[in-house]
Formats: structure tokens, sequence, C-alpha cells
């Protein structure tokens, strides 16, 4: 097991619905999928948006995409009708992910 | 190998490139099978703003950039065939189609059979208190002073409808998205309204195409991690599908961008809830088999869309004012930049605490921490040493008075703040709210109607 980034074995981007956020995370090596499966959980995506304080974090899995996709509810501070932020639509947030540092086995 | 239907999405939002359409209609006149050139301009909120505009002015009220979209490849597409349909007409579908009539007899080319889909606007059919018994979670529609605007999503059944009636170009206001491409693909392959997996292709490959550059290459760059080259050409998307809903995304030759594997996935997944069940009004889109395969340079076949029956009920998004946002910003730049911008925050926050003290507000200091805090501001983290720091404060309120205050004191930094504040820019923004209503189908009145050449 080594600690890598996140940006350097998945792809993300962002997607909003009101105040819920998905993000798409798509593993750049498919080969990658089970180990990303296993690093990346609910848990610690809550985790890294806990200053935006998730009602909910629910992960979808499509293993044939080597794919996830998180959805966090109440993450937009209200979303880009109502919060005071310069980024209502919460796009910026796959990035927010993606600096994260996951436990995970090489896969090469 | 039968026949194939060509779909170019030249557009995935109201402000997006107008030059992109060229590219895709050069691509489609040279493609064997019918083709059709798709404009997806209309975010939630869009609408509601076009309806204010008609309000207004009732000859107004569509996509403000419609010109700009239609007017260099009008000739072309009427010459080759290539039937247009977009979402461009907003809250004026009919003034859209009479502006795009105008432009065609401007051009001198033959006068297009243009079809209007109409029926999505609820107001008039149901009223604020029936939307707000069908409003989903929130309670935004319970206290509403006044709609702005109350849409459904309407479906491809009118846009086939629309095709099969011989259109040229067929204008709409809301319907989702995906429906642009599903309508012509029903219409070219007479699938049945209940072949559930062939409307679910059929949506798939609507859902890829409806934020056009988002496909191929647009939003995805990471420069030395993900690479896209000719970002600033990059082609917009083209999709070729068969009878049977195989689809494979493409862009144009020539252009820049990037079509593969990640880039579509990245796209598929976008704005999804959840993947085995993506609502829209013909169908329901489970991705959970989706599978995607390189065939060649920038081309992606994309498989395995299932689908399931229609939902009951239909979507609807009403927006209600909101009051207005006010912004005001100011710099501060060289030595201890930080200090000073940290001083002009903690002046106008201790000003207001006094003189205003119920104006909520927040403080961003923009190339420190401006993006991925929250509400709370900027100034419960610490600074770093940036040299370049522009203050942001922001606040809302019913009026436009409501949030003068903030401004003000934002703007008087510049003679009474910390030394050396330099650019005050400030602005007061109306704001839009939304909310989803989940409406029964018998609600839901499509009607298409045809604007004949002007005798």
């Amino acid at each position: 097991m080594s600690k890598v980034r996140l940006r350097d074995v998945v792809n993300a981007r962002a997607g909003d619905k009101g105040n819920r956020l998905n993000l798409a995370v798509v593993c750049r090596d498919p080969q990658s999928y089970a180990a990303v499966a296993r690093a990346l959980t609910v848990e610690m995506v809550a985790a890294i948006f806990v200053s935006r304080r998730p009602a909910k974090v629910v992960r979808y899995d499509l293993p044939k995409l080597a794919a996830f996709n998180f959805v966090l509810d109440d993450v937009l501070e209200g979303g880009v009708n109502s919060s005071l932020g310069l980024d209502g639509h919460g796009k910026s947030l796959s990035f927010l992910l993606l600096d994260a540092e996951v436990e995970i086995a090489a896969t090469k | 190998m039968g026949q194939r239907v060509y779909i170019g999405g030249a557009a995935g939002f109201a402000g997006d490139r107008t030059d992109a359409a060229g590219p895709l209609v050069e691509a489609l006149s040279k493609a064997d099978g019918p083709r059709f050139l798709m404009f997806e301009t209309l975010a939630e909120r869009t609408l509601a703003l076009s309806q204010l505009e008609r309000r207004r002015d009732p000859a107004r009220g569509y996509n403000p950039a419609l010109e700009r979209f239609i007017t260099p490849i009008l000739k072309r597409c009427l010459t080759a065939n290539i039937r247009i349909v977009g979402n461009f007409g907003a809250a004026n579908p009919k003034a859209a189609a009479l502006r795009i009539q105008a432009i065609a007899h401007e051009q001198g080319v033959r006068p297009p059979r243009i079809a209007v889909v109409e029926g999505d606007d609820l107001t008039g059919v149901l009223s604020v208190q029936e939307l707000a018994a069908r409003e989903t979670g929130g309670v935004l529609l319970r206290t509403a002073r006044e709609i702005v605007a109350a849409n459904l999503y309407l479906g491809a059944q009118p846009i086939a409808e629309a095709l099969d009636q011989g259109a040229d170009i067929v204008v709409t206001g809301r319907v989702v998205d995906s429906a642009l491409a599903l309508g012509p693909l029903v219409h070219a392959f007479h699938w049945r309204w209940d072949d559930w997996d062939k409307l679910a292709a059929g949506t798939l490959a609507g859902h890829l195409l409806e934020c056009g550059a988002q496909v191929t290459g647009g939003y995805f760059a990471d420069p030395g991690v993900k690479d896209v080259p000719g970002l600033a050409e990059a082609g917009y998307p083209l999709a070729e599908i068969d009878a049977n809903g195989g689809i494979v995304i493409g862009k144009p030759a020539g252009t820049g961008g990037r079509v593969d594997r990640q880039t579509v996935i990245e796209q598929i997944l976008y704005e999804i809830h959840d993947p085995a069940a993506y609502l829209v009004p013909d169908v329901v889109l489970d991705l959970s088999d989706v599978t995607v395969e390189e065939t060649g340079r920038d081309r992606v076949r994309v498989s395995g869309a299932r689908g399931h029956p229609a939902p009951e009920t239909l979507k609807a998004t009403v927006c209600v004012d909101a009051g207005v946002l006010g912004e005001a910003e100011i710099s501060y730049a060289g030595p201890n930049a930080v200090g000073r911008a940290r001083l002009a925050a903690e002046v106008v926050r201790d000003r207001l605490a006094t003189r205003a003290p119920d104006l909520q507000f927040r403080v961003d200091a923009i190339g420190v921490a401006s993006i991925f805090g929250n509400d709370g501001g900027a100034l419960q983290r610490p600074w770093g040493d940036a040299s370049d720091v522009r203050l942001r404060f922001s606040a809302r309120g019913a009026k436009p008075e409501d949030v003068r205050m903030l401004l003000d004191e934002v703007e008087a930094l510049y003679c009474a703040g910390p030394a050396g504040g330099a650019g005050v820019r400030r602005h007061v923004t109306p704001r839009l709210a939304s909310a989803s209503c989940l409406i029964e189908r018998k609600f839901a009145r499509p009607r298409v109607s045809m604007i004949e050449a002007p005798a």
C-alpha cells in the first residue's frame, strides 16, 4: 500500500442539481478500479467535504466503466440560486476531491 | 449495416460558441443518412430570464443568441437537408420561429418549414397553490410571492411529430435536453414509444450531445495530466446512431479536441444521480451495463443502455423572484498584501457589526481562499503570504437597499481603509430561485404547429 494523490489515478467532473452535487470519478487505468473502490469510500469523501457539512453521501459503482458516481446532498450553500459564494454550481469541487490522498495498492 | 442517423451537438448552453456548428454542418452534409443538428441552449434559469424578457417585449423571450447561432448555417442546412432541432425558443418559441423565417427571407434561401412545440408553460394551467402542493422536498413555493416561470419538461414525442410533418426546423421551449436527439431518432427509425431499450439508447445519445464540447475534450483538460490537443478549436460532437440504438461518438475532421474513453465516461455521468434510474419523460434510462470502446482515433462506441417504462409524473421547474445578490471587490498587492487585505475585511466586519447587525455577508480572498470554503468565509483560515489579494464581499437581500450598506462600506475603503486598496467594483444582480415539482401527465398538453412560408 502506498499513499497516492487521487489526481494521479482518477479523473473527476462535478455536476449540480439544486443544492446537490454529483462527482463522476473515472479510473484513468480501468485495472485500478478495485483498488480505488476499496480506498475511496463514502466516509472518506464525506471527510473531504466536511466543511460543507454534507447531509448524505452516496456512492454508485459502475464497474463496467471503471467509474463511480458520488452524490452529496446539501453541500452547495443553497446552490446556484442562493449561494453567496462565487461557485454556486460547485463546478470547481471536483478538484477538492482530486487533491485528496488515498492509501492504494500499486496497480503496476 | 443498416441505415445510420447522424446528429451534431452544436450548443450545450445559452452562452455557448456560436461558430461551433460550422464544422458540424460541413461533416453532416457529407454524411450518408438522415442528418440533424441540435442546439441545447436552455438551462434551468435561462428560461425564467427569457420569461421576464417576454413580459417586457412580447416579440422577444427566445434565446438572445438565436440569430448568431442560426445565421451562419441556415442556408447550408436547408440545401443539404440537415434538419435543425433546438430549444432556443425558450419562453417564446413562436417568436423564435418567426425570427428564423425572417433570417431565411433576408438570406434569400427557400422558405423553411418551421415547427413550433409549445405546451410546456404551466402558468395558467396550475395555480401557485397547486404547484406548491407538488413541490418535491423544498418549501420554496409555499411562501412564494409571485411565480416568474413554471415549465414542464416535455419529452421527444412532439419533436418526432413535428419531424413526421416535414419540419426543416423544430423550435421548442422547455423539453428535456436529451429529447432534442431522441425526437429525431424516433422519427427516423420509427421506434415504438414502448421500446424502452431503444428509447434509452436515444436518450443516452442525447445526453452525450447535449453539453456540446463537454464530450469532445471541453471541460476536461488538466495540462500535464489530461491534455487536450487543439482545445481552442475543439470540435463539437457528432453522433452516429444505428436502428438498434448503437451509438458512436466522434467529432468533425480537422477540429481540435479529444474523444476517447475518458472524455466520454466523464460526460456519461455528468449531472447524474442514480445511474440505474435517469428519469426523462419518455423512459427511465439505466446506465448500469453501459460500456465504451475506442474504435478509432476520436471515435468511441457506446453500448448497453437499458430502458424501463417511462415515469408516471413529469418534472417541472418553477422559478420565483429571490431578491438580489450584492457583490463588491477591492484589491491589495505587494508587500504585506495579506495583512492589509485582512485588515480591510475586519474594518468592514466591525463597522457593519454595529451599523447593520442583521446583514449576513460573506468574505472571500480571491487567489487565497475563495472557492472551496463555505459561507463562514475566508477570515477563519490562514491566508499565507500571497502578494496579490482581491477581497470579495457578498450579501443577499430582498431589495437592492438591503445590500447597499455592505457595498458602500467596501467602496469607502478607498479613502478610509488600509493603504493601497484599489480597483473597487460593485454590483447588484437580481436573483431567481427555482423549485422542482412533479406533475401528473394529464397536465402535459404538447402542441405542434407549423409556421408556413408567408404568402
